[in-house]
């Protein structure tokens, strides 16, 4: 079983950064080339970046969701955000990639297409803000990209089977990640930023209303780059989690298997089990083209 | 698992099973078949034929069957694409008992002939074929695969084997699946590379029980 323990012993003993380590350990395990690992993550930083550009001059609608992306960049032009300019971009993009997603758009799953818009909302609003390069942003999408395989390994990534703690909340981990290694954090400040975020999303159940990636999926990755955001800076400022971050993400599995099926993507329970949400299911069914 | 498994796949939304998975199994579907796609209906089951319409799971599916992947941006446009290429479509329900709950049951027809296949998307975009023409069976599209139809019999399986080793092709995965003792068989071989026409030939003539010898050929 993956852990961080084992990544930042690699890092330690090799004097590599946190992203380097987990290319090294996946070469080692699968006996891929480094250089093409690296391209291959450059490709996914590429196409993600596309999303991005997509869903800001698109303004994709869902089914149910309207774009509301905008009404964030409105928001923090004529105000002071109480958020700050960075999680308020954030929030932005993230809001607008997960619609786009809604709207058939294409986009990178990061980890899962439900939970898409998280990641790349860290990402390029801190290029914008930081003015980080493209390299430095690479490295931020290896070292989520790894957090990932962590959680994936001793968890799981899956709505269904872990509830939207192994989506939304696995990505946010992530993104809560790339941000420490891109702020220039300790190795252990990286592993310590995720495993705050996964203490806060402990629970988190996935309810998707009428079974669309929309509602309350679109928002939550909105919401979800702010817990990044906190997390990471609480991890950078030296604030350790109590409980290794690997025992965290095995609590987490373990929740997870705890929830009850109507909390696992199944439809019945939480937000989609709401009056409205059945008014708005029984709508779109009227909508549906009926192929019996 | 690896990096690009998490950071990934690149895909057209909204969902990996409803709309990635779909856009595959379609495709997958079409491979097998194995000829222009004509005349198709398509009976949803499951998950598929309660929330098909939110996620664009009919457009995936013909997508897939007109040769389109996951990442294809044309997806969405996939019904004036399969209009454009002369396909007469037709979306069905259905409600089997047992169904997976994300599956689907392709029924293809031309003037020569006709043929039923079935799978489904099993998560994360990954799919299986689970039955063609009534034969249970499993098959991921993974892998360049070749399928025997043959009657539950001693000596198909080492006639078919001893003919692949005989070419110098290595077997990846073998399955087996009989409808019963003595009854009709189906053999699933995943092979590293894809079976040559020839090969097919071959195996079709390498054992009297042998009925039936489908190829799915991958990236051609």
């Amino acid at each position: 079983m993956l852990s961080f323990e084992e990544i930042l012993s690699i890092s330690r003993t090799k004097a590599i950064s946190f992203p380097d380590a987990f290319v090294e350990r996946q070469s080692l395990e699968y006996g891929d080339k480094i250089p093409v690992i690296k391209e291959n993550m450059a490709l996914r930083l590429q196409e993600m970046r596309r999303s991005v550009e997509e869903a800001l001059e698109k303004k994709p609608s869902g089914k149910i969701v309207s774009d509301i992306s905008d009404k964030m960049n409105f928001y923090e032009g004529a105000n002071q955000p109480l958020s700050g300019k960075f999680v308020t971009r954030a929030c932005q993009i993230a809001l607008a990639v997960a619609t786009h997603n809604a709207s058939m758009g294409r986009i990178v799953a990061a980890p899962t297409a439900g939970s898409c818009g998280i990641l790349p909302g860290v990402l390029f609003a801190a290029e914008e803000i930081f003015s980080f390069s493209q390299q430095t942003l690479l490295e931020g999408l290896i070292t989520a990209g790894g957090i990932g395989t962590i959680i994936a390994s001793r968890a799981t990534l899956s709505g269904a089977e872990g509830g939207c703690q192994a989506e939304c909340g696995a990505a946010a981990a992530m993104a809560a990640g790339a941000l420490t290694h891109m702020r220039k954090a300790s190795t252990e400040a990286v592993a310590q930023s995720a495993a705050l975020v996964i203490k806060s999303i402990l629970g988190l159940v996935c309810d998707p209303v009428a079974g669309l990636v929309e509602v309350p999926c679109i928002k939550r990755n909105g919401t979800l780059t702010a817990l990044a955001a906190v997390c990471s800076d609480m991890a950078s400022a030296g604030i350790e989690s109590s409980i290794p971050p690997d025992e965290v993400i095995d609590a987490m599995y373990k929740v997870g298997r705890a929830l009850p099926e109507t909390l696992r993507e199944t439809s019945l329970g939480g937000i989609a089990a709401t009056p409205r949400a059945l008014k708005i299911e029984e709508k779109l069914k009227a909508l549906a083209p009926d192929i019996k | 698992m690896r990096l690009e498994d998490v950071i990934g796949p690149v895909m057209i939304g909204p969902s990996s099973s409803h709309t990635a998975g779909a856009a595959r199994l379609g495709r997958l579907a079409a491979l097998i078949w194995g000829r222009p796609v004509r005349e198709v209906t398509i009976f949803l089951r499951g998950s598929f034929a309660a929330t098909w319409w939110g996620h664009g799971t009919d457009l995936a599916i013909l997508a897939g069957l007109l040769g389109f992947l996951p990442d294809d941006p044309r997806i969405p446009n996939a019904r004036e694409e399969a209009k454009k290429k002369g396909i007469h479509w037709t979306f069905k329900a259905e409600h089997p008992d047992g169904a997976h709950p994300n599956s689907a049951r392709f029924l293809f027809k031309d003037e020569d002939t006709s043929m039923e296949v079935v799978g489904a998307s099993i998560g994360g975009g990954a799919v299986r074929l689970l039955e063609i023409d009534g034969f249970k069976l499993e098959l991921s599209g993974e892998l360049p695969a070749l399928i025997t139809f043959h009657r539950d019999t001693p000596g198909v399986v080492a006639s078919i084997t001893g003919l692949l080793a005989s070419k110098g092709l290595n077997i990846a995965t073998l399955t087996l699946h009989r409808q019963g003792r003595g009854k009709g068989a189906a053999m699933v071989v995943e092979l590293d590379e894809n079976p040559q026409t020839e090969i097919m030939d071959a195996i079709s003539r390498c054992h009297s029980e042998i009925f039936r010898v489908l190829p799915l050929k991958l990236g051609e």
